[in-house]
């Protein structure tokens, strides 16, 4: 009695989104299975990496690969530049953590003369990350976005109470894609935060959201994902204990590689359609696995 | 999968004596079908009826036990495909490699090596559950030297040892172990299926793909074992995911028993060299149907991100994660720091401890037991007040044990400002920040 494997693909697909124009331009989304489930049916659009760079350049990073890599840059222009020959990289994420306004407060026609010269020297799509702060960053989305028109740029992240302005101005007015932020909880979920304590949650909820765009046709649901995995690994305390703190941990920078790659691995078999990383060996690896999958 | 009442009805003798309490046989069976009596109360069931009404209600899933004593565990036992559905059940397990084409330093190093992963975290013991013996060619004397080695290192064995007089010689060393017998395929399954039989423990079974797999399982099911594993390690990364999830979703969803057995995937064999690489799928099959993850190493980098992942994807999600209550010193506080409270739930404590140390400033942590909620739910529920704080206090003696008298309490409970002061005589209650990622700042500037 040979066995027949039962194929499982849905009559619903994840929506297609592209990202940036020209040659490097990108589809995300677009499949009717679950992740990497090409043996149900074939996935058009492999999913993809961000590289991100803060606007505050070098400033407090302390891996010793990530600064090797970007050794000889002397303005975040030329990280950015640097950040677009990473292997396995598909496009440029500008995470704007100086704007903050419990930080340095960098104004927002400095975060927006910072992303116009980032947008003349990268040709890949571009990804604008905000400072969590919920005032400003509708601000800066609305200007960024402007500035930016015929980019067709992702900005991350519209949330609950700044949804309507950031997607009138962002979205509407300039016509580039909004990502949608909220608390990880299926009701609100869109697009989510990922913390590696929070893996539980998220994880459920993902492979949740899958199942309810794909099995129960929930169009609410059915967006891509995108998944800021470096923002969070890089911040816990697996990854930044120094190695006299601990010396059995190992190197600093081995331990925030694998943090990186376990996690948007993960994220990745959950749902995610793109993933937000750093540290060049950690994307040659995510590229790799999904290659491996395709 | 449950029997309908008319498929247990044809089983009975159908002599309707009542002497079950139910008032005809058909009765019975419906009774017996929606689970309110036990078959046993038949007591005219014949054997071979109630053997196929055991194998028919049976879970899904087999839970097979291997190894022995300190290294025996679980496996298996799952009734879901996704965690949200209902919770896992039993975590997979990590594997290391060892090889008998290794020298015998070379072995006694990497032994020493896999024995520095060894940590609590959450109440959980983290470290290399098993070693993954593998053969290579070079004769049972070899081989058997190995396994003696392997067994001293007190962690589960799986044998790969697709040669079955080789194996029986392992066997014979370490079979009182309960090892798993990893290697049957196609051209020695007879051999191999006598060999584990023979010794009374697991064996693990292959295939060119998952078809062929799954002739070699109803192929050793026909001869009567039933203690099996299926290793689905395929070619590369892409078949052994397909296999693994095939195999598990033909099992739990299409209800195929001949497939409801734990798997094994070796990352070691795919992404031999690469220990990113193997992160990376030993995560994607920590989430997808990987039983054992067979790795070439454990470093503790790999360690500390594979095991968190693994934590959080077996807990059940009914019953929260939870840390110890107590006094947690952060960046060397002493009993001079400042005090700040929170709540026992895993997540909470990890936010917020996480963030205190990235501040670098030492605080004095106080873990509240709150019935690992977190800090709205617990205070919702009447676990996080000022009258369970006090009885934090007095049990653990925070009187006398800290001189500093300044308690920062978590912003959404402001509200507790005055209560709590109303039972601390003498401490000043101050209100923190709503959320962790402001402690930082918060911190730095109160001790400033
Ligand atoms: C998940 C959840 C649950 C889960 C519990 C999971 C758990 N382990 O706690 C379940 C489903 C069991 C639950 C139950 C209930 N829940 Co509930 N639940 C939530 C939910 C959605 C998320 C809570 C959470 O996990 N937060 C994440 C953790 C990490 O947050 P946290 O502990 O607050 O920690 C943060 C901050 O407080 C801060 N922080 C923590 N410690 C410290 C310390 C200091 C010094 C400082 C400065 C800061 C700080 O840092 C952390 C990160 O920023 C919230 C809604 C929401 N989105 O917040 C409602 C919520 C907390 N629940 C609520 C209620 C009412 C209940 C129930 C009473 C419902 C009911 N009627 O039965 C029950 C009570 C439980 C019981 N009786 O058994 C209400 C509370 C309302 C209120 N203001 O009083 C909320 C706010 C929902 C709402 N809007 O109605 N709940
Ligand atoms: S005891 Fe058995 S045989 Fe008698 S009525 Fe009940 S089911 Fe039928």
């Amino acid at each position: 009695m040979a066995f027949t494997p039962k194929k499982q693909a849905f009559t619903a697909k994840i929506n297609a989104v592209t990202l940036g124009t020209g040659d490097k331009s990108i589809v995300i989304g677009g499949e009717n299975v679950l992740p990497f489930y090409t043996f149900d049916a074939p996935i058009e659009n492999k999913p993809k990496i961000a590289v991100e760079i803060s606007d505050k350049g070098l400033a407090g990073i302390v891996s010793p690969g990530l600064l090797a890599f970007y050794a000889g840059c002397e303005t975040v222009v030329d990280m950015a530049k640097k950040a677009e020959t990473m292997e396995g990289a598909s496009a440029i994420c500008l995470h704007f953590e100086s704007a903050d306004p419990n930080g340095d407060n960098t104004s927002v026609a400095d975060c927006v003369a910072l992303a116009k010269a980032v947008a003349d020297a990268v040709t890949m799509p571009i990804l604008v990350m905000g400072c969590k702060n919920i005032e400003k960053d509708a601000e800066l989305f609305s200007a960024i976005s402007d500035a930016l028109q015929g980019r067709n740029i992702l900005v991350l992240s519209a949330r609950e109470e700044n949804y309507k302005t950031v997607g009138a101005s962002a979205g509407l007015a300039y016509n580039q894609k909004v990502g949608a932020e909220s608390a990880v909880d299926i009701n609100l979920a869109k697009q989510l935060n990922v913390l590696l304590s929070q893996l539980e949650y998220l994880s459920s909820t993902l492979d949740r959201v899958k199942a309810a765009a794909l099995a129960q046709n929930d169009a609410q649901l059915q967006m891509p994902i995108v998944t800021p995995i470096s923002p969070e690994t890089w911040g816990v305390k697996e990854s930044m204990s120094p190695e006299e703190e601990s010396p059995e941990w190992g190197p600093l920078d081995e331990r925030g590689i694998e943090m990186e790659v376990c996690t948007a691995s993960a994220c990745l078999v959950g749902g995610s359609e793109m993933v937000i990383m750093r540290h060049p060996a950690a994307v040659a690896t995510i590229a790799k696995f999904i290659d491996s999958l395709m | 999968m449950a029997l309908k009442g008319l498929d247990i009805f044809k089983l009975t003798p159908k002599k309707n004596c009542k002497e079950c309490g139910s008032p005809t046989c058909m009765a019975f069976s419906m009774k017996v079908a929606s689970g309110a009596v036990p078959i046993e109360k038949c007591p005219y069931m014949s054997a071979d009826a109630l053997a196929t009404l055991s194998e028919a209600t049976a879970p899904l899933m087999k839970t097979i036990t291997v190894g022995a004593g300190a290294t025996e565990h679980k496996l298996g036992g799952e009734t879901v495909l996704f965690r949200h559905e209902k919770t896992l059940v039993n975590r997979n397990l990590y594997a290391v490699t060892l090889c008998s084409c290794m020298s015998a330093d070379e072995i006694d190093a990497k032994i020493e090596e896999i024995k520095k992963v060894d940590y609590e975290r959450i109440g959980e013991r983290e470290y290399v559950e098993f070693l993954y013996l593998d053969y290579a060619g070079n004769g049972a004397d070899a081989y058997v030297a190995l396994v003696n080695k392997a067994m001293a290192a007190e962690r589960a064995l799986v044998l790969n040892c697709a040669d079955a007089d080789v194996a029986k010689a392992a066997l014979d060393a370490c079979k009182a172990a309960k090892p798993i017998l990893n290697g049957a395929n196609k051209g020695n399954l007879d051999a191999m299926n006598a060999a584990a039989t023979a010794a009374g423990v697991t064996l693990g079974v292959t295939g060119a793909d998952i078809s062929e797999i799954y002739d070699n399982i109803k192929a050793l099911e026909g001869k009567g074992n039933k203690n099996l594993i299926i290793d689905c390690t395929g070619a590369d990364a892409k078949q052994t995911f397909a296999n693994a999830v095939m195999v598990r979703r033909g099992n739990l969803k299409d209800q195929d028993r001949s497939l409801g057995y734990p798997s094994i995937v070796n990352l070691a064999k795919i992404a031999e060299g690469d220990l990113h690489m193997q992160t990376a799928l030993a995560a994607a099959f920590t989430l997808r149907y990987g039983s054992i993850i067979v790795m070439e190493n454990m470093t503790y980098a790999e360690a500390l991100a594979l095991y968190g992942l693994r934590q959080n994807i077996f807990t059940d999600p009914q019953k929260p994660m939870k840390v110890e209550p107590g006094i947690y010193a952060l960046n060397g506080a002493d009993e001079n720091s400042v005090c700040s409270l929170t709540v026992d739930f895993a997540l909470t404590y990890f936010l917020v401890s996480g963030e205190y140390e990235r501040s670098k400033c030492p605080v004095n942590l106080l873990i509240t037991d709150a019935s690992g909620m977190s800090v709205l739910t617990a205070w919702a529920a009447g676990k996080f007040s000022a009258g369970t704080i006090k009885k934090f206090f007095d049990e653990n003696d925070i009187e006398n044990k800290i001189k500093s008298r300044t308690l920062i309490i978590p912003g959404k409970v402001a509200v507790m400002k005055g209560e709590i002061e109303a039972k601390l005589p003498g401490w000043n209650v101050v209100v923190g920040p709503m959320e962790a990622v402001q402690l930082v700042k918060f911190i730095k500037d109160y001790t400033a």
